[in-house]
């Protein structure tokens, strides 16, 4: 394999790998606290028992995000030492501010874990939100300095260097706000739904106790208010990638040629010799409409790309498919869900309803896969849009090949580590309430 | 001005780093040589700050990117194979450690995690102390041009670099046992490690004149580095002759004046290596050196990162003072 494919796969699972933690980590700690809060106001045992464990969960989590990010933070470096040298000074900001908002978390989690019985629950209460609060900083810190690789700003490219350099422009790019909120309602939709999932499973083995259905009404609210949230920040994410990345529209939306009045495919496959698409369903104005919200507006296809700049179409778009695809789909559960709640029905016990949260747990998480794809690999040839090329970013070390096979040997062991750690953390809640 | 202040910060943050990481790593290497005997204290006494304590890195290679980053660029490419290293120990060391004090059994998987922790807790500090070694080593070169074992290799693996290595692995396990001298239960246990302080103490010095005696015989660049700073050579002397205080204060039991005198005896190393450094980050093969001004970023970066840090303080050092006293304070007591 070459170094520059191995170089990108590395990168793709590190990332793809603590995206997992990282949504984790900022959206259960507000699970947490909500259980928290629901024992504080009715004393009930069950919502404490639930804050305890999920903490535990969050703090298992952590850290293996932290040691994920922390081996992110050099492997920047290692693997795209030119992009780094270049782009550390203009995008570092946030990730300053990403560090003191670590930093907060970190203590605050070490509080909320030992500190049940050394300070009032109230502040007890108030460090497992700052948990939260400071994981989504966090996450709206990285995310900015991902959006800047996708809209440059804060500073002037003049014969191949970079001057005028201003870090807080470079942080307020254009897509960050777009970004960063369609993110941090994936990072609640998808825990949200994988954590309904998992306690809808266990009810389905017939571990009927409340601790499970406390535990699933909680993660659906999240999930299905987040789930709402999904076509709305993605259709305004849309849009912004029409104006600043009309490569990456095309390359999502399969279309080959620039034209008015352009139809919205689903499904069908793209065909980069024919530059067609086959068997695929078409909306008559969808796109233009969706893009720029007028059916008659002219949408810009890869033909208007010069070859050398188009990203790869086939990957784009099945990911781009697949991500709106669930995010529909958990839409109409949510859908549901809401429609149940307000007719008062019983759907708790209701083994149907059980079975699709069940199959629904990792739909968030490949969602989410799927949309980190489609942003990243949409912006290729490009590691700083328009500006640096990711082979040009590739470090001179020869060899990537080897790192990249250790690094894939070391996560897939630690993935069924902690499946298995999570399966013995469940087994022991089961022996608690004797089921 | 600014790079002057930045520096300084990261300084601090190395320093902190040196004395809490050092500490929590150096437990695993204490587990590793006094075995299962320490494995509870190190758990209990260690779990609520091993978070906070790995976060002085984070914070350090942010302002290596930020601010210097043609000296991040040089750490990333030419020692590339050893932070790779040192990323995978810490990578395993960390989920070993969350998941022996997590795990919701305490069965034979335990011994797994111990094992684990305590090897990777070894193998971090020592390629952490490989790398660190070629700043200042001058071991890189500085162009391009030489081959792959040149260029990527023996920057790193000489007699000097493992010497260095070995240096800072005793002296985490220096730091780990002073610590948890405080946190031990009882007489047998104190009286282990502190037979274990003086053991790894006496490997210190010979690892550290190991250092002096490679760069020597390699001709290296850091004997002649340190040989030409009075201050830097004082504070060496310093550092090592308050060792037979810190015995008495081990024999008197007087727990936090010599978990004081111990942080003194550190912060006297660390500034021992920045006095040879400064203003300089990396020292080439051929004698040449990347100054901080070289390396750091435009100034418009500069001033931002210093603020961004500035706030950081100011939020950092309170709560780190809150989470310390909610969870230290009993020992004082006892
Ligand atoms: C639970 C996960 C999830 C779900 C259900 C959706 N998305 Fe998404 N999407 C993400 C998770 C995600 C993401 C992983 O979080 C991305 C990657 C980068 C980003 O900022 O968000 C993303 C990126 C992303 C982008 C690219 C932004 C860019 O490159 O700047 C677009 C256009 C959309 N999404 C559009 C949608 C639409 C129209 C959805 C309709 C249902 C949708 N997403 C559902
Ligand atoms: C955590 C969620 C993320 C995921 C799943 C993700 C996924 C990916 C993928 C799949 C690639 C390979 C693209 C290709 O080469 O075809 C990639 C590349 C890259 N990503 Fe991301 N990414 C994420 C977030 C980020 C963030 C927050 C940053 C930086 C601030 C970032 C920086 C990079 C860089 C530098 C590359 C390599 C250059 C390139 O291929 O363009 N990514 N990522
Ligand atoms: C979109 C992408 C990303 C998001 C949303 C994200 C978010 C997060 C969050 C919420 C955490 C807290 C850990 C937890 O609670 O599990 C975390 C940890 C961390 N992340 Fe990421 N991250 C992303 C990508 C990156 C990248 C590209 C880097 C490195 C350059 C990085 C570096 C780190 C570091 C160093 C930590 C550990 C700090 C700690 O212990 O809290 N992350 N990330």
């Amino acid at each position: 394999m070459e170094d520059l494919m191995a170089a990108r796969l590395q990168m793709a699972i590190s990332l793809g790998w603590h995206i997992i933690f990282a949504c984790i980590g900022m959206a259960m700690p507000f699970l947490m606290a909500f259980a928290e809060w629901k024992w504080m106001k009715t004393k009930d045992q069950v919502y404490l028992d639930l804050a305890k464990s999920w903490s535990k969960g969050v703090a298992i989590f952590f850290a293996v995000g932290a040691v994920s990010g922390t081996l992110l933070s050099f492997e920047l470096g290692l693997l795209w030492p030119t992009f780094m040298e270049h782009a550390g000074p203009i995008f570092g900001m946030p990730f300053s501010m990403e560090g003191t908002a670590f930093f907060v978390e970190a203590i605050a989690l070490g509080v909320f874990l030992y500190g049940w019985d050394k300070i009032s629950p109230l502040a007890h209460w108030i460090s497992g939100l700052i948990v939260g609060i400071s994981g989504v900083m966090s996450g709206i810190f990285v995310v900015a300095a991902n959006a800047w690789m996708n809209s440059p700003a804060g500073f002037d490219f003049v014969d191949g260097k970079y001057i005028n350099i201003d870090p807080i422009a470079a942080m307020f790019n254009d897509a960050w706000f777009t970004q960063a909120t369609h993110m941090t309602f994936a990072a609640f939709a998808s825990t949200g739904f994988a954590v309904a999932g998992v306690h809808a499973i266990m009810l389905l083995r017939g571990k009927k106790i409340r601790f499970h259905k406390e535990a699933l009404k909680i993660a659906l609210i999240f999930g299905s208010i987040a789930a709402f949230a999904m076509p709305i920040t993605g259709d305004l994410a849309a849009k912004d990638v029409a104006k600043r990345q009309p490569a990456k529209l095309a390359a999502m939306e399969a279309h080959y040629h620039t034209s008015k009045n352009a139809p919205l495919i689903i499904g069908g496959i793209p065909n980069d010799e024919t530059q067609e698409v086959d068997y695929a369903i078409e909306i008559p104005g969808g796109l233009s409409f969706l893009a720029h919200g007028d059916f008659d507006a002219e949408v810009i296809g890869l033909d208007q790309i010069p070859e050398d700049e188009r990203p790869p179409v086939i990957v784009v778009h099945f990911a781009f498919q697949i991500m709106v695809g669930l995010g529909t789909l958990m839409m109409l559960i949510g859908f549901i869900y809401f429609f149940m709640r307000w007719r008062k029905w019983d759907y708790i016990n209701n083994k149907w309803w059980l079975r699709i949260l069940a199959l629904a747990t990792p739909i968030g998480f490949i969602a989410l896969e799927a949309g980190w794809t489609v942003t990243e690999v949409g912006r290729q040839p490009w590691i700083i849009y328009k500006v640096m090329r990711t082979k040009d970013a590739l470090t001179a070390m020869p060899g990537i090949q080897y790192s990249l096979l250790t690094i894939v040997l070391v996560y897939s062991i630690l993935t069924l580590a902690v499946i298995w750690l999570m399966h013995r953390q469940i087994k022991s809640i089961h022996e608690k309430y004797n089921t | 001005m600014y790079t002057e202040l930045i520096m300084i910060i990261m300084g601090i943050s190395l320093i902190l780093y040196m004395i809490l990481g050092g500490a929590d790593f150096g437990a695993g290497i204490i587990e590793l040589f006094i075995g299962d005997k320490s494995n509870s204290t190190v758990s209990r006494a260690m779990a609520p700050v091993w978070e906070a304590n790995h976060m002085w890195l984070i914070i350090a290679v942010v302002i290596l990117f930020n601010g210097f980053p043609k000296a991040y660029v040089i750490l990333s490419t030419n020692l590339h194979i050893p932070v790779l290293l040192f990323l995978i120990a810490i990578i395993m060391r960390g989920t070993a450690f969350t998941f022996r004090h997590y795990d919701a059994y305490h069965d034979k998987s335990e011994k797994i995690y111990s094992t684990i922790f305590r090897y990777s807790s070894l193998l971090a500090v020592f390629f952490m102390g490989i790398t660190i070694s070629a700043f200042f080593s001058g071991t890189i070169p500085s162009d391009t041009s030489g081959t792959f074992t040149e260029q990527y290799i023996y920057t790193w693996f000489n007699w000097f670099a493992v010497s260095v290595g070995v240096f800072l692995v005793t002296i985490s396990a220096y730091i780990a046992g002073i610590f948890l001298l405080g946190e031990v239960e009882t007489e047998e246990g104190y009286n282990s490690i502190r037979k274990f302080i003086m053991w790894i103490f006496g490997l210190s010095i010979i690892s550290g004149a190991s250092i002096f005696i490679s760069s020597f015989v390699s001709d290296l660049q850091f004997h002649k580095l340190f040989l030409s700073h009075p201050i830097s050579i004082a504070a060496g002397v310093i550092a090592s002759l308050i060792a037979p205080y810190i015995y008495k204060l081990i024999k008197a039991k007087k727990i936090w004046t010599m978990r004081i005198v111990v942080g003194a005896q550190m912060v006297l190393i660390m500034i021992g290596w920045f006095i040879i450094q400064w203003p300089n980050l990396v020292v080439f093969s051929d004698g040449t050196k990347l100054s901080m001004y070289d390396a750091s970023g435009p100034v418009a970066t500069m001033k931002v990162l210093f603020f961004s840090l500035a706030i950081g303080v100011v939020v950092i050092f309170p709560s780190l003072y809150y989470l310390f006293r909610l969870f230290k304070s009993e020992d004082n007591l006892s």
